[in-house]
């Protein structure tokens, strides 16, 4: 989230949309009704009527896969009722750049399509800035410009007129145009909307450009940097965003440091390749830093075997090429590529895509170690119903863990608030903490490699892990800590401060790229900045709110980055430091502060340079343009950088049941289609389906299906459908039915309620079905998974599964026969 | 009593808790008496997150400080973000722990290859096997150079998992694949 939970009661207009909150985010309710009792309007824009729709003032249906049809028509309308904060447009997006006279877009495609590549891609070249002589992007300040991103915004909306808009979404127009209405009267400077999105946005072919058409909305009416405002991903698990910032994926390390890439053959090369650079001196460019954060990051792995002399210990780091992502991950294991797996909490039996041929695929290991709580479905695939175990020759290790209460660390929850916890009682039996896990196997690898060489055990045996191991294997994890957060090599002065060896470097303003500094993770540079366990800032419980009262806590805990709670916040205020909005101001100029020179007040600001104006209007020199992240200094409406194209383009699903009326691209043109003769088509599978959750099951299932008083709430999976669909079909609640998809087969008992209604769209009646998808063929609740169903194949640019729009056939009956 | 879902959420919006029963004509009077004498706490409060969702509730632990036992786990009514509440997940937490259907892991299982069910090992055992099938792996499928230029991975080892992990966990199991060379890391964020 840019933003924060507490902060959605600041909302003056909330939009659920790719959420279904109330339901999978049960306590964020507690601030939307907040929001509500504060006067704000709730918005729920869903294919089903769902719990977030009950506590909504306004639901509008709309169909699976449409979201970018949908909001680009939210965008038109704004752009046709001059619904535009144009100040805040001007000064903080790129919707003023004038861009080269190559770009242009013709029936679904844009400028620099090669269908041959594999997958098929853009040269992004054709979708450059112009440059003015010094390298700086030319910039139209009237937005008239033909070929401003403004006017080409303009033309590209155009298209998405609320007919059009409806007759592919199957939304009814008059409840549309209400949406739009209520949503763009937050252009005002004192009106803000909040939106709220998680996997219903994500988990699609085109699920970055979802998102995309969001953020270009709420940069046209301003509500980005401010309070109740913002782009609010909901994270789904307790510390997905933890992990995700230490960069459990395979493109990026830890800080989202940037895995190397084959043919960087030094640091050199790498940090080149990896840092951004502008000619423009009013941007911050903050990702310049980037050579400090890698040699930081390279010294907490390798310590004093990290010198300048060798390059940090660079090419002690595998370097990739090509997409490793878990769907490729899985099609290399169905070649028979990959031959052992690391499994931590993950179920993906349960949880992945296309779950038969992952199976299939987890067959052919040599070994498997999982490490869990529970037996999962993954850890006992080889006895699962319909399979004969003599056959399978995967040795397993199924080693216990400790669950959540019975460790000490922190979580990062969605608002980026990185909380410490206790460890209250000791796990069961054996279980260790899976820090104690890792650690035996970095101990047991290095001894295997200390006592034959092997291939190139340098990185193995030259890793730092001084965590004084206790005598249960358990590593000191405040000692973890305080390396994420980094400390000084040697003695030395920075900033005009001096430093000695080993202290903790305060924040990520401090570190170096000459191996004079270290961290496991830049962002958390600032989390624990001392020796002892009260210096530990994720450890607070300060109720106190900021001088600014809009809910931040500044003092509990502690979020990423330097504690700032709002980002992107120097784009709350007006040019001169005033706040857009003071009724709910972030930040705000005090002149008077710091003797005179005056300073910012409220939460953290986004950097703390001044503001773009001095108070008599003229130009402040030592300002910098409020989104620091970015090369350009402001936000894009326009993307030079994206896989499928610089502006979000509505296409259909990879299955789907109509053509697409925008353009004769059925589908996304730039992803990676694995198994073209596996696309299910409408004849033989006319209904949409999509998969859910249930706020009683979380995830796989692991945890909740072996949880007695879950499993008594929720115990058994089932297809939701419309009367409509079930009347057609002969069924009856309760009754068992079959759901086909290309994939496979899945049975459980219909349920069937007013909470689905079939799409009428293009003459045509369209049905979508809804299954949750926790269940599996493991634990004290059982059934058949969801993803038995769903297709391998992902975004253009995430490569996250479209697990939300696909299609199927529904049957009455059950399934005749075990399918594996 | 005539009772609207319009006149309901008004009443427990404009008032608390109490004075909402009281105006469905419940009376809280003995229940404020029992309360008021019952001792709140019998053992040691230990603050944790929940580990379900991304809201990042807060719960208390309750423990028994000379067994050890976990007597109850409720949610934070100090956190700002709950502020006491959980939704049904987070309220059975204590069976997580407490495991009345003894379905949590307690010692090392191995599997052999076409066995049908688990055996035991020691944590000591399982860890030098897994090593061993590691190192064997990882040289097999080791490539060291491509094409004159450096890769310095296996292509046959994969790492999955976990966002319920401990941000300090993530970070170690980030730390140790990198350096043991592998490059199929993902985990849940992914998908």
């Amino acid at each position: 989230m840019t933003n924060h939970w507490i902060d959605l009661r600041n909302a003056d207009v909330v939009m659920i949309c790719g959420s279904n909150a109330v339901e999978n985010h049960p306590i964020a309710a507690r601030w939307i009704q907040k929001a509500k009792e504060n006067g704000a309007v709730v918005l729920s824009c869903d294919p089903r009527y769902t719990r977030t729709t009950s506590f909504s003032d306004h639901y509008c249906k709309m169909r699976s896969g449409t979201d970018i049809a949908f909001v680009s028509g939210m965008i038109n309308y704004a752009l046709q009722n001059d619904r535009i904060n144009k100040e805040y447009v001007r000064h903080y997006t790129n919707a003023t750049f004038i861009i080269n006279p190559e770009f242009e877009f013709n029936d679904g495609l844009f400028a620099g399509y090669d269908s041959q590549t594999d997958p098929p891609s853009y040269d992004k070249s054709k979708w450059r800035y112009e440059l003015d002589s010094d390298g700086v992007p030319k910039r139209d300040m009237s937005l008239e410009h033909p070929r401003c991103v403004y006017q080409l915004m303009k033309r590209h909306y155009a298209r998405y007129d609320a007919d059009t808009v409806c007759n592919i979404t199957g939304s009814p127009k008059s409840v549309y145009e209400k949406i739009c209405d209520v949503y763009t009267s937050t252009w005002a400077p004192d009106r803000v909307a909040t939106w709220m999105y998680a996997m219903g946005t994500t988990q699609h072919t085109h699920g970055t450009q979802n998102i995309r058409t969001y953020v270009i909305l709420q940069l046209l009416l301003g509500n980005v940097g401010v309070a109740g405002g913002g782009i609010n991903a909901l994270r789904g698990e307790s510390n997905v965003q933890g992990s995700t910032d230490m960069a459990l994926l395979f493109h990026i390390l830890p800080g989202y440091l940037k895995t190397p890439k084959i043919g960087q053959e030094t640091l050199a090369a790498h940090n080149e390749a990896s840092t951004p650079s502008t000619n423009d001196p009013l941007s911050a460019n903050w990702w310049g830093n980037y050579p400090k954060y890698m040699a930081s990051l390279l010294k907490a792995f390798w310590g004093n075997h990290a010198t300048e002399a060798n390059d940090f210990a660079f090419n002690y780091l595998g370097k990739i090429s090509g997409n490793l992502s878990h769907i490729s991950l899985f099609e290399s294991m169905y070649q028979g590529n990959i031959k052992g797996l690391f499994c931590f909490g993950q179920n993906p039996a349960v949880g992945g895509p296309n779950c038969r041929k992952e199976l299939a695929a987890i067959e052919k290991l040599d070994w498997l170690v999982a490490v869990d709580i529970f037996e999962s479905d993954t850890s006992v695939f080889w006895k699962r119903p319909g399979v004969d175990p003599s056959k399978i020759q995967t040795e397993v290790f199924l080693l216990p863990a400790a669950a959540s209460m019975e460790k000490e660390g922190s979580v990062v929850n969605s608002g980026r608030w990185a909380q410490w916890r206790y460890k209250a009682a000791e796990p069961p039996g054996q279980a260790l903490t899976d820090a104690g896990v890792v650690t035996k196997l970095v101990q047991a690898v290095r001894a295997a490699y200390e006592a034959d060489s092997g291939q190139f055990p340098d990185p193995i045996l030259h890793l730092d892990w001084n965590y004084n191991v206790d005598e249960h294997g358990e590593p000191d994890i405040h000692m973890v800590a305080k390396e994420i957060n980094g400390q000084f090599t040697r003695d030395c002065e920075v900033n005009g401060k001096p430093f000695r060896k080993g202290d903790q470097v305060p924040s990520f303003a401090y570190l170096q790229a000459d191996g004079s500094t270290t961290s496991g993770n830049w962002l958390y540079c600032n989390a624990y900045t001392g020796p002892n366990k009260e210096d530990n800032k994720m450890a607070r419980r300060g109720k106190e709110d900021a001088v600014n009262q809009i809910g931040l806590y500044p003092n509990w805990s502690w979020c990423w980055p330097v504690n700032r709670r709002i980002i992107y916040n120097r784009a709350s205020v007006d040019l001169y430091g005033n706040p857009w909005n003071p009724k709910h101001w972030v930040i705000r100029w005090n002149p008077a502060l710091k003797d005179g020179a005056g300073g910012w007040e409220g939460d953290v600001p986004d950097g703390g340079w001044p503001p773009m104006l001095t108070p008599d209007g003229s130009a402040n020199e030592s300002t910098k343009r409020p989104f620091i992240m970015r090369p350009e200094g402001v936000a894009c409406v326009f993307s030079t950088s994206l896989n499928d194209g610089p502006f979000p383009e509505h296409y259909e699903p990879l299955e789907s049941p109509l053509r697409n009326p925008m353009s004769s691209r059925q589908y996304n043109p730039a992803i990676k289609v694995w198994e073209p003769d596996q696309i299910g088509d409408p004849s033989e599978y006319p209904i949409v389906a999509t998969t859910y959750r249930v706020s009683e099951h979380w995830q796989a299932g692991n945890m909740t299906r072996n949880t007695p008083w879950l499993v008594e709430l929720m115990p058994d999976v089932f297809v939701e459908m419309s009367p409509a669909l079930a009347r057609a079909k002969g069924v009856n609640h309760g009754d068992w039915v079959r759901v086909i998809t290309k994939r496979g087969t899945l049975e459980a008992r219909a349920f069937v309620t007013n909470r689905f209604e079939p799409f009428f769209i293009g003459g045509k009646y369209v049905h979508q079905i809804g299954i949750p998808w926790h269940w599996g063929f493991n634990g004290l609740a059982t059934g058949d998974s969801a993803n038995m169903l769903t297709p391998h194949v992902g975004d253009a640019n995430t490569m996250i599964p479209e697990y939300k729009a696909f299609l199927c056939q529904v049957e009455k009956g059950r399934r005749q026969e075990v399918q594996v | 009593m005539d009772l609207s879902r319009r006149s309901f959420l008004a009443a427990s919006g404009a008032a608390g808790t109490g004075a909402l029963l009281g105006f469905l004509g419940l009376d809280l009077q003995p229940s404020v008496a029992y309360a008021a004498d019952a001792q709140p706490t019998r053992g040691r409060i230990y603050t944790t997150i929940c580990p379900y969702c991304g809201v990042g509730c807060g719960a208390t632990v309750e423990v028994d400080e000379q067994t050890g036992k976990v007597l109850h786990i409720e949610g934070d009514a100090d956190h700002p973000i709950n502020e006491g509440a959980l939704c049904s997940k987070g309220a059975s937490l204590f069976q997580i722990h407490d495991d009345p259907a003894q379905r949590r892991l307690r010692t090392v299982k191995h599997r052999k290859p076409g066995a049908s069910d688990w055996e035991e090992l020691s944590w000591d055992q399982a860890m030098q096997m897994i090593a061993a099938r590691f190192k064997q792996t990882r040289d097999e499928t080791w490539v060291g150079q491509r094409n004159g230029q450096s890769v310095n991975h296996t292509t046959g080892i994969a790492c999955l998992g976990g966002a319920a992990l401990d941000t300090e966990e993530c970070y170690l199991l980030a730390k140790a694949m990198r350096a043991m060379g592998l490059v199929w890391i993902e985990h849940q964020a992914r998908i």
